[in-house]
């Protein structure tokens, strides 16, 4: 780890202020951060503490106003975000441990950075998003993990998140407040495909700080639901992920939107099945074919060709899961 | 090897095989073993005690000092850097920014670092102990990526690993040897393992299994694993006057002594390793790179030193299990008698060790089969040494020969349990030696009967609940009896009737210590807490590693052998006035705090008694067990019944764990509690081998990429279900204690009956492992 100061900021403002050196990072739960840090990917020279900021969780124009503070436990025990959003709820218990989730905060997990083994690994691997231009270690190597939509030859990588992928499904609202003032970014637009840039993970303007997360009220008679699929049973990140919401009348789908996780740089708002079904009748068929339409521009790589089935059976069978009586 | 080296071996090979021609016939009188230890048959005493761990409450509260807990005046704090390439030289060494670092006293490299003697590699001699043989350090030279090139001591960790993250390198790289298919390419080399061949031969098998009207001919696959024991490798060591004191996390402190007096080239008694506690060893806990170069590094420093490694750091210096590829071809009988049993196949080591990945192990006394062939054969990669881990060959042979004969129980039309009793040797298969004890026979029908075999559906894929296909596999598990030579044991034997226990031996969490207070406290007639048992310090007696599951026997011999040394000085001592007078030491045994005449117990005198008598504070005696021959004269192997309930979700392909039964034949069971954790453990470890355990080798760089436990998978909580363990009981009438151990053989045959159960769930035959989901969609 590189030496760095450590300031904490009293409100909103101050924080932006503290932050105005350009090697500086805003400091949440560190679950993610400080990790980076001691393996070197990271090295800011300041820190600025915000976990001092709102971590309120209010009601908001029908929906959720999230503090950026609040720690991921937090928002998944509160009784709204069960009842209402369980999409959410679940896609944030299914990630880490309990011990993470309980330091980990609603703006610092919207910002987690890749597991690639290769970004991880500064001495040894080549990496475009560790170091743009270098080349991608990740692309020749062992890829069972990565990107099957939207990668680029310069980086192949995935977003962690599971949260991330329940606030897509969501339409979720980041509220920012930078140097330059205070925006609306949509989550789905917070988050960007790597190009030739993989080294920006999001839009975020330098000094730009996430202040909370709106969700907006679902539609009448929606159901939602998370998905995710690993390796073991706790405690691994996604090889894919499923986040939906499903609002069926009279059987036919009067409102439907599908994320993905662990298929791309960026939770995947998978429009293209969502406009197959949009009134469309909810049957197993429609949502296979409406999987199967969405992973049609799939480009899988050496070791993750699985992916591309994987992730159309557990499209269909969660919106499958949401059509049942028990959902 | 050169030719004087091949004449050597030759000469050794014969007289062994002489020596091993003469104890087979010898009488069982000779041999140890021969007469059956008394404490087998005890029966309401300590032996078969559920005792909790000595050491249990001095750990729940954090009061166990391990290796990295020592803090010592004046200490500071080691980091390493390692290197990036597999093989060539250093070219450059930046270490300008590192030194300026703020509370750096130190860098060491090739350029600075003292001139060492290479350390002894582990089964070069009795107690050598190193990983590897490497120089490592002492020149330019990078034998494989991840290999040390600095070492930066500093006043605090976090100084010191700042700093070694300032080093930069560059590097003259050579064609390394990394890819397992290009260096098959270039020839293959026959396999040995402690000085054998891997290679068994009888009959024709080749020819039998072209014959056979029923056959399995198959390739097995297994990935590299590496060790993750929860306790990272650590050792806080300084100087002292001339002799070198290390706290350390060791499974051979004796071995280790000895090898790191030899790289300092200084007399054996000037190292001094002490290891209480050691969370977690399999294998590992050995004498690798870190410890020389700390120990190097306090030297020039004048300083004590901490060096623990990071969990990358373990990945980088401490050696894993090696790949194998199995063929595994049975030929049968219509009724299920093996004609044709051949497992072969290839493995990796590298030029600077010597342990084969020896995956025939357990086929050698699996089954009667009339044609055996065995072979292992090696390439040589230019990696970091691999090694010893949790039943190295056991782990990983049985999950290919136990996979096999479900596959041929399939083609048969029988049940995979019948088959197995239906091929049951009655000496062993290829030393044609008798065994020493084996029950697996009853350890299948007792398993079988309590995990509900009988419900099992012959035809694979045919029990669904919900999302979920459901099966039942089984396997058998097995791992030998070892008993190592070089034991010994101190005992002193105070007025006040207690009793000190002083030998070399170690605690890595298995209870150790609980069992050997129980087993000298039964043979002594003694309760348990008048016995005092200090190990895990190199200056003690004997040299007894633990491992090979052998601890627990050549522990329980040496204490034997000192309790036999004890009684013939307390009945020299005894003199005419005791009930004791006139008696031979071995017609007396202990009870009651006393001794007593075997066949007339009221004849007793108690310790306090003779010792009153003969004026003596204490009694102290240290003895040795002979040699180890009773494994050259019985087949001596435990068993077990593997039984595993597995699903597999039909939308996602995830296999989990619902059930698992081990059913075991170790002997007698010393402490219920303690062996239960012990195979519990082992079959958790192999619920990891079967499903998720696997290095990501980079074969372009011959880097592991996933040296970290987020993305090296082990089981998680969630990951492991219930896991049931019974055992036979049934006493070896040829080992101490009439125990094997249990240390090892729960990973065994775990993985095929993983593997046997996915295959009845889904009709999919895995034969690379792990069993991932994406073999499964």
């Amino acid at each position: 780890m590189t030496p760095f100061t450590y300031a904490r900021a009293s409100d909103v403002p101050d924080a932006v202020r503290l932050a105005s050196l350009e090697a500086t990072k805003y400091l949440g739960g560190g679950t993610n951060l400080v990790d980076l840090m001691r393996e070197t990917i990271e090295r800011p020279e300041a820190l600025v503490d915000v976990t001092g900021l709102s971590a309120a969780i209010e009601d908001h124009q029908g929906g959720l106003l999230i503090g950026a503070a609040a720690r991921n436990t937090a928002l998944a025990e509160h009784r709204m975000v069960r009842e209402t959003y369980p999409v959410l709820a679940r896609a944030i218990l299914s990630g880490a441990s309990a011990q993470v989730r309980n330091m980990a905060t609603v703006g610092g997990n919207l910002l987690q950075r890749t597991r690639c083994a290769y970004f991880y690994d500064p001495e040894g691997s080549r990496c475009n998003k560790r170091s743009p231009g270098e080349g991608c270690d990740a692309v020749g190597g062992f890829n069972r993990m990565h990107a099957i939509l939207g990668a680029s030859s310069a980086c192949i990588a995935t977003h962690p998140s599971d949260m991330c992928v329940a606030l897509a499904a969501l339409d979720a609202l980041i509220h920012v407040q930078g140097p330059a003032g205070e925006r609306t970014v949509a989550l789905t637009d917070l988050h960007r495909l790597p190009a030739d840039r993989p080294d920006l993970d999001s839009t975020l303007e330098p000094g730009e700080l996430i202040t909370a997360v709106a969700l907006p009220s679902l539609p009448t008679g929606a159901h939602s639901t998370y998905r995710k699929v690993r390796d073991r049973a706790s405690y691994a990140f996604a090889l894919v992920s499923v986040g939906a919401v499903l609002a069926v009348e009279d059987g036919i789908i009067t409102d439907v939107r599908i994320a993905l996780g662990g298929v791309a740089h960026k939770p995947w708002r998978a429009s293209t099945a969502e406009a197959a079904l949009r009134g469309r009748q909810a049957t197993p068929e429609n949502f296979r074919a409406a999987a199967e339409a969405e992973l049609l521009d799939a480009q899988p790589l050496r070791d993750n060709g699985f992916k591309v089935p994987l992730a159309i059976r557990t499209i269909t069978a969660t919106l499958g899961e949401l059509t049942g009586e028990n959902a | 090897m050169n030719l004087l080296d091949q004449a050597k071996q030759a000469v050794q090979g014969m007289a062994q095989a002489v020596m091993t021609k003469a104890v087979a016939l010898a009488p069982d009188s000779w041999v140890p073993g021969g007469q059956p230890d008394p404490l087998m048959h005890s029966k309401h005493g300590l032996i078969g005690a559920p005792v909790s761990r000595l050491d249990g409450p001095l750990k729940v509260t954090g009061k166990a000092a391990f290796a990295a807990e020592f803090p010592l005046p004046d200490m500071v704090y080691a980091a390493l850097a390692y290197s990036t390439i597999a093989k060539g030289r250093i070219r450059s060494l930046d270490i300008a920014r590192a030194e300026k670092a703020p509370g750096v006293v130190l860098v060491m490299t090739h350029h600075n670092a003292p001139r060492l003697q290479p350390p002894p590699l582990f089964l070069s001699e009795e107690k050598a102990a190193a990983g590897d043989n490497l120089p490592v350090m002492q020149d330019d030279r990078i034998h494989w990526n991840g290999q040390p090139i600095a070492l930066i001591l500093a006043g605090t960790q976090e100084q010191a690993d700042h700093a070694a993250s300032l080093i930069r390198a560059t590097y003259i790289e050579e064609d390394a040897q990394i890819s397992i298919a290009a260096a098959r390419a270039e020839g293959t080399t026959q396999s040995q393992f402690m000085g054998q061949p891997l290679h068994n031969e009888s009959g024709d098998a080749e020819a039998a299994l072209a014959e056979a009207p029923f056959k399995v001919d198959a390739t097995y696959t297994t990935p590299r694993h590496n060790h993750n024991p929860i306790e990272l490798h650590a050792v806080t060591l300084f100087w002292q006057g001339g002799v070198l004191r290390v706290h350390d996390a060791q499974q051979l402190v004796t071995h280790s002594a000895f090898t790191l007096s030899r790289v300092f080239d200084i007399p054996e008694e000037k190292v001094i390793i002490t290891s209480p506690y050691v969370g977690g060893g399999f294998g590992s806990k050995s004498l690798w790179q870190h410890h020389i170069l700390a120990a190097a590094a306090a030297r020039m420093a004048g300083r004590p030193v901490r060096l623990m490694l990071s969990r990358e750091g373990v990945y980088r210096i401490v050696g894993g299990r090696s790949p194998t590829e199995q063929r595994v071809a049975l030929g049968a009988t219509a009724d299920g008698k093996l004609t044709a049993l051949i497992h072969s196949g290839l493995t990796v080591k590298t030029p600077h060790n010597a342990m084969p990945e020896p995956f025939i192990l357990p086929t050698r006394s699996a089954y009667a089969a009339d044609n055996i062939l065995l072979d292992v054969r090696h390439v040589e990669l230019d990696m970091l040494g691999n090694t010893f881990m949790r039943a190295p060959g056991e782990a990983v042979g049985t999950f290919a020969l136990e996979s096999a004969m479900d596959e041929l129980a399939e083609k048969l039309g029988m049940d995979p349990i019948e088959l197995r009793l239906r091929n049951e040797p009655e000496k062993d298969p290829t030393s044609g030696l008798p065994f020493s004890a084996r029950h697996i026979a009853q350890a299948w029908r007792t398993g079988a009967e309590r995990f509900g075999w009988h419900r099992r559906k012959p035809v694979p894929g045919t029990v669904r609940e919900g999302e979920w296909l459901v099966g039942m596999g089984c396997a058998t598990a097995t791992y030998p009896y070892y008993r190592m030579p070089g034991g010994a044991a101190r005992l002193t034997l105070t007025s006040d009737g207690h009793v000190t226990v002083d030998v070399a031996v170690h605690e890595m969490g298995m209870g150790t210590a609980t069992v050997q207070s129980q087993v000298t406290a039964e043979r002594l007639g003694l309760s348990i807490d008048m016995i005092r048992f200090n190990y895990g310090d190199s200056t003690l007696p004997g040299l007894i590693m633990a491992g090979g599951s052998q601890q627990t026997a050549a522990t329980g011999a040496s204490i034997l052998a000192a309790y036999d040394a004890l009684k013939k000085e307390l009945v020299a001592l005894a003199g005419n006035s005791s009930p004791l007078a006139g008696l031979k030491p071995d017609e007396v045994g202990s009870r009651d705090a006393g001794l007593c005449k075997l066949d007339e117990p009221d004849r007793y005198d108690s310790y306090a008694a003779i010792l009153g008598r003969a004026r003596r504070e204490e009694v102290r005696v240290e003895a040795s067990p002979p040699p180890p021959l009773e494994t050259m004269h019985w087949s001596m192997h435990s068993h077990g019944a593997m039984f595993c309930e597995a699903r597999v979700n039909i939308v996602t392909g995830e296999p989990r764990i619902s059930r698992f039964l081990g059913s075991f034949d170790c002997g007698r069971i010393l402490n219920p509690k303690t062996a239960a954790s012990q195979f519990r453990g082992g079959i958790i470890m192999g619920l990891g081998l079967a499903l998720m355990e696997e290095t990501q080798f980079d074969e372009r760089k011959g880097r592991i990429m996933n040296a970290n436990l987020a993305d090296y998978h082990v089981p998680v909580h969630l990951d492991v279900p219930e896991i049931d363990v019974i055992w036979t009981d049934i006493p070896d009438p040829h080992t101490p204690m009439g125990a094997r151990g249990v240390g090892e053989i729960g990973i065994t045959g775990t993985g095929a009956a993983v593997a046997n159960a996915i295959y009845n769930a889904t009709g999919k035959r895995i034969r690379d492992l792990p069993i991932t989901l994406d073999k499964l969609l």
